[in-house]
């Protein structure tokens, strides 16, 4: 019969487990059967576990080969930023600068993707300011890879960085990102201590200085959307408050959060239109547009205040009545299904589309900025 | 707007079958959301246009599972950190979703939207009658607040008798 014993006959009530060649199964379960020998199947075709053992240790040989970092997982801190110390290595028009320290002592680290020029007209892109959406922090990553390695050979991004500078904060709340990973994955805001309070950290979107302290944000240090004790307590967002005004040259201002697949401009701190409204609403259709393309994802286009609800203190509120038109911010996938916890085979899918609405709106910034 | 009563919306809607993509299914719903600070649920009350898949046959396979387990089903944190469920402990996940939807409808008000974020506990207890028992920690993230909370619920369920919901 050639049975291969892999936990040999020793004593009674003690189980064995065989291999049996294909030729040999009916016979043996026969013999098995009639002896009254109970028996259980714990690898139906081992040929087929084999096969595939092989095939996922050359995926793996050849993935150190070309020492990629794989977009479609979710990283942690530490890895994240060797990503990002990789991509500035590779490129010479990708640097890595630090433009602040998180309340923990992190560096906040923002990708400079410049090919030239001195103090050109820049796009801002942040990810991950809420902790717990990590699909946006991966989808940033994804984005720089795309545009670093697409440069010089797609036209739109080309054209792009040849008249433009972009700046991509991937980790926006490094300290909170951090404690998704050592402690409570739902963790949405920084990690500073409170005065007062047995509770810790203060909403990093409410702490902007539009409306602060208005209706759609806590004064309560425990709630989960808590503005802070000021306008840019936070120093993850007086960090950025403070490179964009020295810089002095940003003309848009692009977030992404998740869930909920929204592409919102200003206002929330008030439930009135901006004075551009109809440029942004129709900008923003297109670029929802462009994301429904790809997999027919649908984004609903509006202000904060009428599509989501109204919130004080947001960072795109900020960014536009300091002079920045193009402000928007995206809810990536999904609707609510996973919600925080979408699933990693979702991240590049996501990160794909939001791409092509990013690209959209950075097209039309750099046709109104030349 | 009703007087004295509450606010009433008259919604249509379609449902999808997340087992079964293709497949949806229209209704109707009338939602009237109480006056006044008292929390009472709001009274719902639909009307299916069509008909529901049969799922007799998965129904009872996982009965029959759960019922012939040695040691009761204890799992954590459905979906995982990544977004992972595995395969076994999908049936659990559905429920779940069950057990979610009744805390929701007890807990909304015209200013709340709750998605279920996570199973973080669920307990197989043994019943000496037909039914199974899970006892489910499940956390709620609610959109306004953005608070992401615990409650705890249990959940009876039987192939032909379905789930019965309690707030524990």
């Amino acid at each position: 019969l050639q049975l291969d014993f892999w936990i040999n006959p020793s004593a009674p009530a003690l189980p064995v487990d065989v291999r049996i060649p294909a030729a040999s199964v009916q016979s043996v379960k026969a013999f098995l059967e009639s002896q009254g020998i109970e028996y259980s199947i714990l690898i139906e075709d081992l040929q087929d576990v084999l096969d595939k053992e092989k095939q996922d240790m050359a995926e793996s040989a050849q993935r150190q080969r070309s020492s990629s970092f794989d977009f479609g997982a979710y990283h942690t801190l530490d890895d994240i930023n060797e990503e990002l110390d990789h991509l500035a290595s590779e490129y010479s028009f990708v640097e890595k600068i630090q433009i602040g320290e998180s309340y923990e002592k992190r560096p906040l680290y923002v990708l400079k993707f410049s090919t030239g020029g001195s103090d050109r007209p820049a796009i801002w892109l942040d990810a991950g300011i809420h902790s717990r959406e990590w699909v946006t922090q991966a989808s940033a990553l994804w984005i720089a890879n795309k545009i670093a390695s697409d440069y010089g050979t797609d036209d739109s991004i080309t054209s792009l960085l040849d008249k433009m500078d972009l700046f991509l904060l991937p980790v926006a709340n490094p300290d909170g990102f951090v404690y998704t990973h050592t402690s409570n994955r739902m963790w949405r805001k920084t990690r500073s201590k409170i005065p007062g309070s047995i509770c810790v950290g203060v909403d990093p979107n409410r702490n902007w200085d539009a409306g602060f302290g208005g209706p759609g944000a806590s004064n309560k240090p425990c709630s989960d959307s808590y503005h802070g004790p000021s306008a840019n307590s936070e120093v993850e967002v007086k960090s950025v408050v403070d490179f964009i005004k020295n810089h002095g040259n940003f003309k848009a201002f692009l977030t992404l959060h998740s869930y909920s697949q929204l592409l919102m401009y200003p206002y929330g701190y008030k439930c009135t239109r901006p004075d551009d409204y109809a440029e942004l609403e129709s900008l923003g259709r297109a670029a929802a547009n462009s994301i429904r393309s790809l997999y027919g994802t649908t984004f609903q286009v509006g202000t904060i205040c009428k599509t989501i609800y109204q919130a004080s203190g947001g960072s795109i509120d900020w960014s536009y009545d300091n002079g920045i038109k193009y402000s928007f911010a995206f809810e990536l996938r999904d609707t609510g299904r996973y919600g925080f916890l979408l699933p990693a085979n979702q991240i590049i899918p996501a990160a794909k589309e939001t791409w092509l609405g990013l690209k959209r709106i950075m097209e039309h910034v750099r046709d109104k900025s030349s | 707007d009703i007087d004295d009563v509450g606010h009433k919306y008259y919604l249509e809607l379609e449902l999808e079958d997340v087992l079964d993509k293709d497949r949806t299914v229209s209704c109707t719903a009338e939602v009237l959301y109480p006056l006044g600070s008292k929390t009472s649920a709001p009274d719902v009350q639909v009307t299916v246009q069509g008909e529901l898949r049969s799922t007799e046959e998965a129904d009872q396979e996982f009965y029959n599972q759960m019922r012939s387990l040695e040691k009761e089903l204890e799992a954590e944190n459905i979906p995982d950190s990544h977004g992972n469920i595995p395969p076994e402990l999908e049936p659990i996940h559905l429920l779940a979703w069950v057990a979610s939807g009744f805390l929701i409808w007890q807990n909304s008000t015209e200013n709340t939207k709750f998605h279920l974020a996570q199973v973080k506990r669920v307990k197989q207890v043994k019943r000496s009658d037909e039914d199974l028992q899970f006892d489910y920690v499940l956390l709620l993230h609610e959109m306004v607040s953005q608070e992401v909370l615990p409650w705890e619920v249990t959940v009876l369920w039987h192939p032909q008798n379905g789930a019965r919901v309690s707030q524990s």
